[in-house]
């Protein structure tokens, strides 16, 4: 179908005109960018560029960063549905309120999220003296990170679900009650099938978003190497030696980490479309 | 050397020169602009504003080789200027003898943080490595301080008996594995440990220990001076290749010959650095200062040689890290 569409543009006028803009806006937001990087990565040759990024510190970067974006968008991707579908379903006093304030990560600075929450979780900020005694430490642990990482992500599962639970029609629910199905069945095989590729999408808008975040985690973080060094930080500090092309090398690492992560979920997501039948 | 009040065809002209310098120097160079502007409007020029920039001292350095427009860069080492002049031929290579006192005209070394009452009892670089003691350092790959942190570490572990280069490595190796946090400048580690109450000691500078507690009170701090430091000397210098008129040249060139005129160093004494002259400062900004024995950086064979060995790529810095 796709392919039909590029053959014989839409009876519409336009085609030639849109295409065009897209593709140059495309080209210089985009690709651009990607394509310099990746420009850099073929000049120093694949051999080297392995060289550059196979080292423990590095790969201990690398796997803290996806690790960590992976568990906080897992977090999100609960608390975000349980949080959608409170604020659709529910009617409760304060609701518009906690509804304005679920966009309040996206805007809010990231160094402010991140100093805020350090102040925090710090030993001796609220939460942290709280959690001081049970032995747990957040602020400048993997742990503080996780939390920068929900809290950076969590708009984005919340505000790709939102709108699908409004348009579910409740009459389906009750169609499944009447037909004899328990609450629990109709969640499960009912509700949630409706909403799977919406939660797939906010997932992989809420990992993509965390795994390249710099801002807020570097003020939580600690920052010692092998522990809570973030790969992202790692390319600064690359960039800060002058060393350009190690910099390019871990940010080739976690474009294509990142981009067989983003595909795997596409698949995922074109799987459950067709289960569903929403093809 | 010509400089000051050279242009005068250029007098009436609004000059703007932007500073880009390093983290603890802010209010430093605050007092110092206000200084600055009103004397060169009293010789006779016309208005100058002063742009600020600071952030760490190598982030810096490199914003300005990636084409930050500074006509004047006051850096935490000369590394980070040599590193500009390196990469982009704005600055002359001889540099550092264009001013007096190898263009630093005030310096500074690294003395401890600590709480009040010192319950660690750290009084030298020794007790660092104790139990349970936790230093607050930021990251030398970021911040200049932390690489003079790094060095005064080291000179002191190689100046104790039997001390060789192999014990210097091991001491701060073990010392790093007493830092809980990196941060990637010195601002940043002041925070972290006022601030958010982490770690034992702060290895700051002397100037950001006594404004951490002249900020945030004389009940909560106390500075310790280890017996064996660094003569830290921030450097300054002329960008050369970011003069785009004659009246901004005289500007930047009076700019930094003034910083030691007895006024401007009285600002820096006042502002805990050490200065050279004394004649306007206030004594008692002279007096509060202990004697220390100061290591200079010619020890390590100047910065050419010591950043490369320690804080290059693979570095004595980097090892510490990728050992197990």
């Amino acid at each position: 179908m796709r392919a039909s569409i590029l053959r014989s543009p839409s009876p519409l006028p336009g085609f030639g005109l849109s295409f065009g803009i897209m593709m140059t806006v495309l080209s210089i937001v985009v690709l651009l960018p990607i394509g310099a990087l990746l420009g850099r990565g073929l000049m120093i040759g694949p051999g080297d560029l392995w060289g550059m990024v196979n080292s423990r510190r590095i790969w201990a970067a690398l796997s803290l960063s996806f690790r960590a974006a992976l568990i906080a968008s897992l977090f999100n991707l609960v608390f975000g549905l349980i949080l959608a579908w409170v604020l659709v379903r529910y009617r409760f006093w304060g609701r518009r309120f906690i509804d304005a304030a679920v966009d309040l990560p996206v805007v809010l600075p990231t160094a402010v999220a991140g100093i805020s929450l350090t102040a925090i979780y710090a030993p001796n900020g609220v939460f942290g003296q709280a959690l001081a005694p049970f032995g747990i430490k957040v602020a400048y642990t993997e742990l503080g990170i996780w939390m920068a990482l929900i809290f950076i992500g969590l708009p984005f599962v919340v505000r790709t679900v939102q709108p699908v639970i409004e348009e579910i029609d409740r009459e389906v629910e009750e169609v499944s009650a009447t037909l004899g199905a328990q609450r629990a069945y109709t969640l499960r095989r009912v509700v949630l099938p409706t909403l799977t590729p919406a939660l797939l999408t906010g997932f992989a808008l809420a990992l993509a978003r965390s795994v390249g975040e710099y801002g807020s985690v570097i003020f939580i973080a600690g920052n010692i190497p092998n522990l809570t060094e973030i790969a992202p930080l790692l390319i600064v500090i690359r960039l800060e030696e002058y060393n350009y092309n190690a910099a390019a090398a871990i940010g080739i690492a976690m474009l294509l980490i990142s981009f067989t992560m983003l595909l795997a979920i596409n698949v995922i997501q074109i799987w459950s479309r067709r289960r569903i039948g929403l093809v | 050397m010509a400089f000051g009040g050279t242009a005068p065809a250029h007098a009436q002209d609004k000059v703007e020169i932007l500073n880009v310098s390093y983290d603890p120097t802010r209010e430093l160079y605050r007092d110092y602009n206000e200084l600055f502007a009103k004397w060169w409007e009293s010789q006779g020029h016309g208005t100058v504003t002063m742009q600020q920039s600071h952030g760490g001292s190598g982030g810096q350095a490199r914003a300005v080789i990636d084409g930050l427009d500074a006509q004047v860069v006051t850096l935490a080492l000369s590394a980070d200027i040599d590193a500009i002049a390196q990469k982009t031929g704005k600055i002359p290579a001889d540099w550092q003898s264009k001013l007096p006192h190898n263009a630093s005209p005030y310096t500074s070394t690294i003395v401890f943080l600590v709480r009040k009452g010192n319950p660690k009892g750290i009084h030298d670089w020794g007790d660092l490595v104790k139990d349970g003691v936790q230093v607050v350092t930021p990251n030398p790959k970021t911040s200049g301080g932390a690489r003079w942190n790094f060095l005064a570490a080291w000179a002191w572990a190689e100046a104790q008996p039997g001390g060789t280069e192999e014990t210097a490595k091991a001491f701060v190796h073990d010392l790093y594995t007493h830092v809980p946090v990196l941060d990637s400048g010195a601002r940043g580690s002041t925070t972290t440990f006022t601030q958010r109450g982490v770690g034992d000691v702060l290895l700051a500078w002397e100037n950001e220990a006594y404004l951490a507690i002249i900020e945030l009170g004389a009940d909560k701090f106390e500075i310790v001076v280890p017996s064996v430091s660094m003569l830290a000397e921030p450097p300054v210098a002329l960008v050369e290749g970011n003069i785009h008129s004659p009246g901004q040249k005289a500007v930047a060139e009076a700019y930094l010959e003034h910083l030691y005129s007895p006024e401007a160093q009285a600002i820096a004494w006042k502002h805990y650095y050490r200065a050279w002259h004394t004649s306007a400062a206030d004594p008692k900004d002279v007096a509060r200062f202990p004697d220390i024995n100061r290591v200079s950086i010619s020890h390590f064979g100047g910065w050419a040689e010591a950043q490369p060995r320690f804080f290059g790529d693979g570095g004595v810095f980097d090892q510490i890290y990728s050992g197990n």
